[in-house]
């Protein structure tokens, strides 16, 4: 390696960095290749109006305000995430909202669209004259724009212990062993990727999230009670046996309603409530 | 920050190094690194707390879709309210009504309506049956979900869209039909 040539790329890099910050190039990927090279002649735009949800925290005096964007919808994806990022890119950089794998995977980019919570890159674009309203999760304290404070949701998480416990060990070289059928009683329970987009929809949990463990926790809950591997089960119970962290639900379903995958949290609470009542009674 | 911006790709190649500079620098991406500081479970919570005074809580109610699973939900608990506070109220009054001069029994209540037009009639009875009927079939369905039946989106709506045609026959039979 050449040390001067090292030394000559270093300031200069320094020198631009202080100026701006070069663009990262992952974020010119979301508008499609059209919108970067010519248009396609003649191409009538087609306008579509976002009004979404801001709140800067540099500006704590100023109140939240909905701010009204405008999109061509021809060079731009067909989900809401895909507008969400060309904005960004090409019309407010300031705009703030998580997302990543873009596949309705990860959870990032759980928002309230046209007033139901779902992940933004798998709700579609409306191409209708009414703008769309995009807002954080609802009844959460908003970090910026429309990231929201997910702390208490994770907390409560980590509170029913999200894993495995055993009494005692397999036999050494064995793992746990469950059979076909008590595996499929964990098909729609074991999907759940964590968005919160139920837990912000319930009623019940904005009025009393510090305390009621909510939809997603709650079916979390469910998913080991009915593991045939787990092994605390009795403990499991008890620990959501009080008047706030279950009894709260009053099955209003807002959260089957919501699920971005298609879960039934409002079912899995239903089975959890009995088990947790009646433990110990034979 | 400038630690990011590797010279890394200059050990590549000799070739490269023969046209690298301008080209190393337009290939390299700079991020500001996000500074961290390690802190106790309860320092934490007190950044957090301090945070959540300057938060604003995001929109909730007047914002949320409106759709048949939480209007139902807050009916039955306004008309739930309402049913309990009007049992509560009469019960009262006909305890006290002998000392207040009141005439709260069934003989003279039924006088007054029926000297009442008929417009009011309607009103006056549609204020108390449509709420009680709805209350009671919506608590049929509750009782029908703590089986862990009918809990599925179709399930809620089926037994939604029922217990609102059971409400209007009941409480149209209760309005005209008594």
């Amino acid at each position: 390696m050449n040390p001067a040539m090292t030394t000559r790329t270093l300031l200069r890099s320094a020198a631009t960095t202080s100026v701006g910050r070069t663009p990262i190039a992952a974020r010119t990927l979301a508008s499609v290749a059209t919108s970067q090279a010519a248009p396609a002649a003649e191409q009538k735009p087609r306008i579509k109006k976002f009004q979404i949800y801001r709140w800067n925290p540099d500006t704590p005096e100023k109140k939240p305000y909905m701010q009204e964007y405008e999109l061509d919808l021809n060079g731009t994806g067909p989900m809401i995430l895909d507008a969400l990022i060309r904005l960004k890119n090409e019309v407010d950089p300031t705009l703030t909202f998580r997302r990543s794998c873009r596949e309705g995977i990860c959870g990032s980019c759980a928002m309230n669209i046209g007033g139901t919570n779902t992940l933004a890159c798998l709700c579609r674009i409306e191409p209708d004259e009414k703008p769309t309203k995009i807002y954080p999760l609802p009844h959460t304290y908003v970090v910026k724009d429309l990231v929201p404070d997910l702390t208490q949701f994770y907390k409560q998480y980590k509170s029913i212990k999200p894993y495995l416990r055993r009494k005692d060990a397999p036999t050494p070289g064995k793992e746990n062993l469950q059979s076909i059928a008590d595996r499929k009683k964990l098909d729609g329970l074991y999907e759940c990727i964590l968005c919160a987009c139920c837990s912000t929809s319930c009623p019940s949990y904005w009025w009393n999230s510090s305390e009621y463990l909510g939809p997603a926790v709650l079916m979390q809950s469910y998913r080991w009670m009915a593991d045939s591997r787990d092994q605390f089960k009795e403990e499991r119970k008890a620990a959501l046996d009080n008047e706030m962290s279950l009894y709260r639900c009053h099955t209003i379903m807002n959260c089957a309603r919501t699920c971005p995958k298609g879960l039934n949290p409002g079912l899995a609470i239903a089975k959890v409530c009995p088990a947790a009542a009646l433990r110990g009674v034979k | 920050m400038l630690a990011r911006t590797a010279a890394l790709r200059l050990a590549t190649s000799a070739s490269a190094r023969t046209t690298v500079p301008r080209a190393v620098f337009a290939a390299t991406q700079t991020r500001s690194t996000a500074t961290t500081t390690k802190t106790t479970d309860a320092e934490a919570y007190s950044i957090l707390v301090a945070q959540r005074k300057q938060r604003p809580i995001s929109p909730h109610l007047t914002i949320y879709q409106p759709q048949l699973t939480w209007y139902m939900s807050s009916l039955n608990r306004i008309t739930g309210v309402a049913l309990a506070a009007s049992v509560y109220l009469y019960g009262i009054g006909y305890v006290i009504a002998p000392y207040a001069g009141l005439h709260l029994e069934s003989a003279s209540l039924a006088a007054g309506m029926a000297a009442l037009p008929i417009a009011a009639k309607i009103a006056i009875k549609s204020a108390i049956a449509s709420p009680f009927v709805y209350h009671a079939f919506n608590g049929v369905r509750h009782l029908t979900w703590d089986t862990a039946r009918e809990l599925s989106i179709k399930g809620v709506y089926r037994t939604g869209y029922a217990v609102i045609a059971l409400t209007t026959v009941g409480a149209g039979y209760l309005i005209f039909g008594v």
